[in-house]
């Protein structure tokens, strides 16, 4: 954010976009249309801003994205103990950037930091240092207030247990009125009941249905119920924590076609986290793959699968259990993911990588990209010396 | 190991588990039979309510009441599991049919160190001195693969991490050489690249000792990789048995066939999921006759009337009224 008058203008296209977007909701996306009906309208040195609905256009930046906690004793404990603080990064120096319309998938094994990336992007912690930039405002920026809270509505989460985040005493109706009351998106209560009886047929349910409570649903209604609600603010960018985690196949599977429906109907972008690669293959166009907080890879998601580059991302897919029994031969894959606490020196995922040399063991490999911005990048010293052995 | 290779290690006859409750009985498990040879690998998959769990809880007999096994036979080599007492079922269990729960945190004893579990179960089984035990404790350790074992066999279980905490777990349940192996959910705790080793491990232990597992499991890849033979349950019944890869590669049962649709493909590109409209039934409004026949898309009159039989088709059982030429030509 450099000069004031790009920052009002983007200030400008932000209110346009949100009006396109509800547009958006009402017809299927048209690419093509939509960016044709607001190019001649936009000066020329904002062509670069994101603003119309194009796919190129980066909705969301994130920036050197880091998150430390603390994970020390109590003081006295310290003391006694002769211990120093102790601090767990979280997150380390992520950076990536979501385009307006696709699903980028975070994977990465249990600590590996997806989880709090999400929390981060929606605003539910705070970034120890760091960025993130929706449509170019950055949520941490207090002067950018009003556009922050404009852009809130537009960012939702879905969460990884229907179990845990629908309140038991409340009806569905009010848990899916409570953003729209809240962003006064509708006037009147009959106005709100008719949105809600909305929401529910979009997902699959009976309008009836919000006189019920969440017990009274199974995990997979339940976690429809949760979309329904991310739905009401009429969001365009939906952060989903392992929003099928909890669910049988069978009833995931409804759940991912149901969100990619969503997806082509609303022009939706994704910010989806999940451990099963699988899943996240289906559902992304890219992927990042996450180890100890750091991101090792990110690429295309045929690119990870056909050709995944950093040796982690290599480990990963062998362990994947081979369902249609082509016979593949598993590598015998060492060790565990180490204590986050203590992480190893140099490249975190040195200790179980066949490639490790010394350097691996000093120098934190960046995050590398060869070509354009549409092939992959990873941070791997291995790879950028093109070695295959140590 | 028995000398008679001709009987199965493990006959079950159609098995019943009902809970009653105020509302009535609910039948949990309905009628199952299957057999597991010796040294063979079982998977049993299914949704959360299938039975499955219940199934596996049954043989060992550790049914929570009130739960009860109302019907059918559990046979371990001859020996009448479901009617033998608290005592003798205190014998075998450990011994002759040991048990690998899913959470390992809550099945090692958090306020003992390991060696001392360890230890403790190998007494119970076997008359050894505390030396013994310990020396066979650590070997036991070192054959699940805990580095540094001698070292590590008296720490905590809060000490060790997840996969290394289930590589524990395997380890007491295989301490006493038993023939048979109830595995339930073994690796869905773990992370995919541990749960690689754990499965490997958990075959290669059971194929050295000629032990026979049966593998409860919703995940199908697992299945995929580890068993010789599947059973694919759903509300209380099997719908589907035989070798595996019969059943993964050209599934009869529509509920399998679906299942199979619905997961995801690592490799080829799908737009959209095959999936199957609904849900599992809850235990208290299981349909009449086929308990899939409002899911299912093939479903004709008989299915919604009668409850298929297990039909034999090459080397599986399907409970399909599909393949009953009789019922779809009347």
């Amino acid at each position: 954010m450099s000069a004031i008058p790009i920052s009002s203008s983007s200030l400008a296209a932000s209110s346009v976009t949100a009006d396109q977007g509800l547009a958006a909701a009402a017809a299927p996306r048209d690419e093509g249309t939509g960016s044709a009906m607001s190019t001649p309208s936009m000066p020329s040195k904002d062509a670069g801003r994101p603003r119309a609905k194009h796919d190129a256009s980066p909705l969301v930046e994130v920036a050197g994205l880091t998150r430390v906690f603390d994970v020390s004793k109590p003081w006295l404990n310290r003391v006694f103990e002769r211990q120093s603080k102790q601090f767990l990064r979280a997150v380390d120096d992520v950076s990536f950037t979501i385009r307006r319309g696709e699903t980028f998938a975070l994977v990465g094994e249990s600590g590996s930091g997806k989880s709090t990336v999400a929390k981060m992007v929606v605003g539910l912690l705070p970034p120890t240092t760091g960025s993130i930039q929706i449509e170019g405002v950055d949520l941490a920026d207090r002067a950018r207030a009003d556009d922050v809270r404009r852009l809130r509505n537009r960012i939702q989460m879905i969460f990884q247990d229907p179990f845990a985040s629908l309140n038991p005493r409340w009806r569905v109706e009010d848990i899916i009125a409570e953003p729209i009351r809240a962003f006064d998106l509708a006037d009147g209560n009959a106005a709100v009941t008719r949105r809600v009886g909305e929401l529910l047929s979009l997902v699959g349910l009976a309008p009836a249905d919000g006189r019920k409570f969440p017990h009274e649903f199974s995990g997979g209604q339940r976690q429809r119920i949760c979309i329904a609600r991310a739905l009401a603010s009429k969001p365009d960018f939906l952060v989903c924590d392992e929003p099928t985690s909890a669910l049988d196949v069978s009833v995931q599977a409804q759940i991912l076609n149901l969100m990619k429906d969503l997806q082509d109907e609303f022009g939706l972008t994704y910010l989806f986290i999940s451990h099963d690669l699988s899943v996240v293959r289906h559902m992304a166009s890219r992927i990042g793959v996450m180890y100890l907080g750091r991101i090792v890879e990110i690429a295309p998601s045929k690119t990870l699968f056909s050709n995944p580059l950093h040796p982690y991302t290599t480990m990963l897919l062998d362990a994947v259990p081979d369902l249609h029994m082509t016979g593949k031969v598993h590598k015998q894959i060492e060790g565990e993911i180490p204590n986050p606490i203590d992480p190893p020196t140099g490249c975190t995922f040195h200790p179980r990588c066949p490639l490790t040399n010394a350097r691996c063991r000093e120098e934190i490999p960046p995050l590398r990209s060869d070509a354009g911005p549409d092939s992959g990048a990873v941070a791997c010293h291995a790879v950028e010396e093109r070695r295959t052995s140590p | 190991m028995s000398a008679d290779t001709d009987r199965p290690l493990l006959r079950v006859r159609d098995l019943t588990v009902e809970f009653p409750t105020r509302r009535g009985t609910l039948t949990a498990v309905n009628s199952i039979s299957f057999d597991l040879k010796h040294g063979e690998i079982l998977g049993v998959v299914g949704e959360s309510g299938a039975g499955k769990s219940l199934t596996g809880a049954a043989i060992i007999g550790l049914l929570e009441p009130p739960g009860r096994i109302a019907g059918g036979s559990v046979e371990l080599d001859g020996i009448r599991v479901d009617q033998l007492d608290a005592v003798q079922l205190r014998a075998l269990r450990g011994k002759r049919i040991g048990m690998i729960f899913q959470d390992p945190l809550t099945s090692l004893n958090p306020l003992y160190r390991v060696g001392e579990q360890l230890t403790e179960t190998i007494r119970t089984h076997s008359a050894v001195s505390q030396t013994a035990a310990r020396e066979r404790a650590i070997a036991l350790l070192k054959e699940v693969g805990i580095p540094a074992a001698e070292n590590r066999i008296d720490a905590y279980p809060h000490q060790f991490s997840g996969g290394m905490r289930q590589r524990v777990v395997i380890a007491l349940a295989l301490s006493a050489e038993p023939e048979l192996v109830i595995a339930d959910e073994p690796t869905t705790a773990l992370d995919v690249s541990v749960q690689a080793q754990i499965i490997a491990l958990l075959k290669t232990l059971c194929a050295e000792r000629g032990a026979a597992v049966m593998l409860i499991t919703h995940d199908m890849g697992v299945i995929a990789e580890t068993a010789d033979r599947v059973a694919v349950m759903y509300a209380g019944r099997i719908a589907e048995i035989g070798p595996v890869r019969e059943i993964i590669q050209s599934p009869r049962h529509p509920y399998t066939t679906g299942l199979m649709g619905s997961i995801p493909a690592i490799e080829g590109d799908q737009d959209r999921l095959i999936q199957i409209e609904g849900s599992m039934p809850r235990l208290t409004d299981i349909p009449t006759g086929c308990a899939f026949n409002p899911r299912c898309t093939k479903a004709f009159d008989r299915c919604r009337r009668e409850v298929p039989p297990g039909l034999t088709l090459d080397r599986s059982r399907v409970a399909c009224w599909l393949y009953d030429q009789e019922a779809r030509n009347p």
